[in-house]
């Protein structure tokens, strides 16, 4: 089963490379409030049932995939 | 005799200037390779060199933390050994937890290399003397970070080991450099193996391999 973790810096985290791409868009003639850049980590681990997939992302996310001093990650089953 | 360890991992860079840096300094070096262990009864003192350690994916540091060898540094950094983080090193024992905080890429988006001017905060760690200390920076990712409350209690707790003159990277509080609450694990971005003798420009990181080592 494929499970995606979302990672994002922290709110509170200077995001500088989402500024630079806003910054990029707004000289382009677009307008938007605000950008932030994440990863998005796709997962195929060895489980059929959601739920037990679910509980093996989360095990790996917290092990090395985000680190918590500065990110935040969201999990979503993909297939 | 013990012998000062110089972790490797694929990617690292500057392992060939410590090894160097380490002998310069009287002390006998080995390689302690990232998927090895080493005993901390053989130790004298450990290095953790700069470079791209697994390529910085993930995050700079995130991959070669969860290594095996790191798992001796961080038995040997709990009997009190001396652990000498340098650049990537120092993303990797921040990593590892070894250290607090967290480094991101610096607030210019760019990679910088040139000297900087530190100044030494920290009188007790048992590191260089010196004062101040002329080193070069070689990084994109060196723009440390802790939250308000971290910064405090590393102020408080005398962590705060090295700061910039003139800030390069957008670092909180100008910090180039910490110690662990012991004083005995410390890292910094900038690059005292590149600086230890006269003609590479300044002999100021020389002291780094003596001191606590």
């Amino acid at each position: 089963m494929k499970i995606g973790v979302k990672v994002m810096l922290k709110p509170e985290v200077l995001d500088i490379q989402g500024r630079a791409v806003a910054e990029n868009l707004e000289r382009q003639g677009r307008h938007l409030n605000q950008c932030r850049v994440g990863k998005f980590i796709e997962l195929d681990v060895p489980s059929n049932s959601r739920d037990e997939a679910l509980k093996q992302a989360r095990e790996m996310a917290d092990y090395v995939l985000h680190n918590p001093l500065i990110e935040n990650y969201t999990l979503e089953v993909i297939e | 005799m013990k012998k000062v360890a110089v972790v490797r991992f694929p990617g690292t860079n500057c392992d060939r200037d410590v090894w160097k840096a380490v002998e310069l300094a009287g002390h006998t070096p080995f390689w302690a390779w990232h998927e090895d262990r080493f005993s901390s009864s053989d130790v004298a003192g450990i290095v953790v060199p700069g470079g791209f350690s697994f390529g910085d994916y993930l995050r700079a540091g995130a991959l070669a933390s969860r290594s095996p060898v790191m798992e001796s540094v961080r038995e040997a950094s709990k009997k009190g050994i001396p652990v000498l983080g340098i650049c990537n090193g120092f993303q990797i024992l921040c990593e590892a937890g070894l250290l607090p905080g967290a480094l991101l890429k610096n607030k210019t988006l760019r990679f910088i290399d040139r000297w900087v001017t530190l100044k030494r905060e920290n009188a007790e760690a048992n590191w260089p003397a010196a004062e101040t200390a002329r080193l070069p920076v070689a990084h994109g990712m060196g723009r440390y970070y802790a939250d308000a409350d971290l910064v405090k209690k590393l102020w408080d707790k005398n962590q705060v080991w090295w700061t910039y003159e003139e800030n390069p990277n957008g670092a909180v509080d100008d910090i180039a450099g910490i110690t662990n609450e012991q004083g005995n694990v410390a890292a910094l971005m900038p690059h005292p193996e590149r600086a230890v003798e006269k003609w590479m420009g300044s002999a100021d990181g020389l002291s780094f391999f003596k001191g606590g080592l």
